[in-house]
């Protein structure tokens, strides 16, 4: 085999192990989905429903049924999400591996994942939290669309340029006073575009808040699920021998 | 000489950015094409008419986290 065609069959394979470990993170966020949050998916369509019938609204036909949304749609939807996920966890990790100082390859399996949930999960939740059937104005669709991808688009930027700074931060202040300044600077990033871009609209006062409150803690928790088990099945799949 | 003895005197030796590139433009696009159809078809977006893959992947879409109705 000629040099050229083992180093890039190199990231072939790590984007193939992300793609394989991703579409299994997937099935897992799916599984507990389908215990946690469907309970509060059925709650907020029964909600729907009633309201619809009270206002003499005629209910829209499905095309698919809740059934078949509830199971097999929800594994499609995580499948598919798992493995476009772990696709480009493999090439973070074929980028970053070598270049976070001298982490090794499990230890920089880790960080990603936990950057990645802390980036994609977290802190776009905080501004535009998840939210059950019913919440959303239909009308709105686009602009919340926009405004969550903005969001995680200015997450995920704000930690690579905050990584990118750790180095000559540590290296000028040391290693502890650096790395909370580089943390700083990921904070008053995420700050001032927390305060640019709009708020997240609110739910209807008559919506049950509990429900709401239960329905993102299960989505939160779906990607917990998902981000956990992406760095697990990654590691365990990792060559055994060099990168 | 090899990477392992690379890696055994100098720690983690980096994929060039050459090799990583085509693969980051390959896999990127098909990621965020699967991204799409599970996040935003149908919803603020639509490639295609009608309610099928929306309906389908409804319940994902709303527990992972994307803005629906």
């Amino acid at each position: 085999m000629s040099p050229l065609s083992r180093l890039s069959g190199r990231v072939g394979g790590l984007l193939a192990r992300g793609l394989i470990a991703g579409l299994v993170a997937g099935l897992l966020a799916a599984a507990f989905a389908a215990v946690v949050g469907e309970p509060s998916i059925e709650r907020a369509i029964a909600y729907e429903s009633a309201a619809e019938e009270a206002s003499g609204q005629a209910r829209e036909p499905e095309l698919v049924s809740r059934a078949v949304q509830s199971r097999e749609g929800l594994l499609a939807a995580g499948v598919l999400y798992g493995a476009a996920i772990g696709g480009l966890f493999g090439l973070a990790f074929a980028l970053a591996y070598g270049r976070l100082g001298r982490l090794g390859p499990v230890a920089t399996t880790a960080v990603l994942a936990g950057a990645g949930f802390l980036a994609i999960a977290f802190v776009p939740a905080l501004k535009y939290p998840a939210n059950p059937p019913a919440v959303g104005d239909p009308a709105t669709i686009g602009i919340r669309t926009g405004l969550y991808f903005t969001f995680i688009l200015v997450s995920v930027c704000a930690l690579a340029v905050a990584t990118a700074a750790s180095r000559p931060l540590r290296r000028s202040l040391g290693s502890a006073a650096g790395s909370l300044a580089a943390l700083g600077l990921f904070t008053a990033l995420i700050a001032t575009a927390w305060l640019a871009l709009p708020a997240a609209e609110a739910p209807s006062a008559e919506f049950p808040s509990d429900l709401i409150a239960t329905f993102r803690l299960a989505s939160l928790g779906t990607r917990a699920v998902l981000w956990t088990a992406l760095g697990i099945g990654f590691a365990l799949a990792l060559p055994r021998q060099d990168i | 000489m090899s990477d392992a003895v690379l890696a055994g005197k100098t720690g983690p030796v980096a994929i060039p950015l050459r090799d990583i590139l085509p693969w980051l433009v390959l896999g990127g696009v098909l990621a965020l094409l699967a991204l799409y159809f599970v996040g935003v078809e149908q919803g603020a977006a639509a490639l295609f008419p009608g309610e099928l893959v929306h309906e389908t992947v409804h319940d994902g879409r709303h527990l992972l986290g994307f803005p629906c109705h």
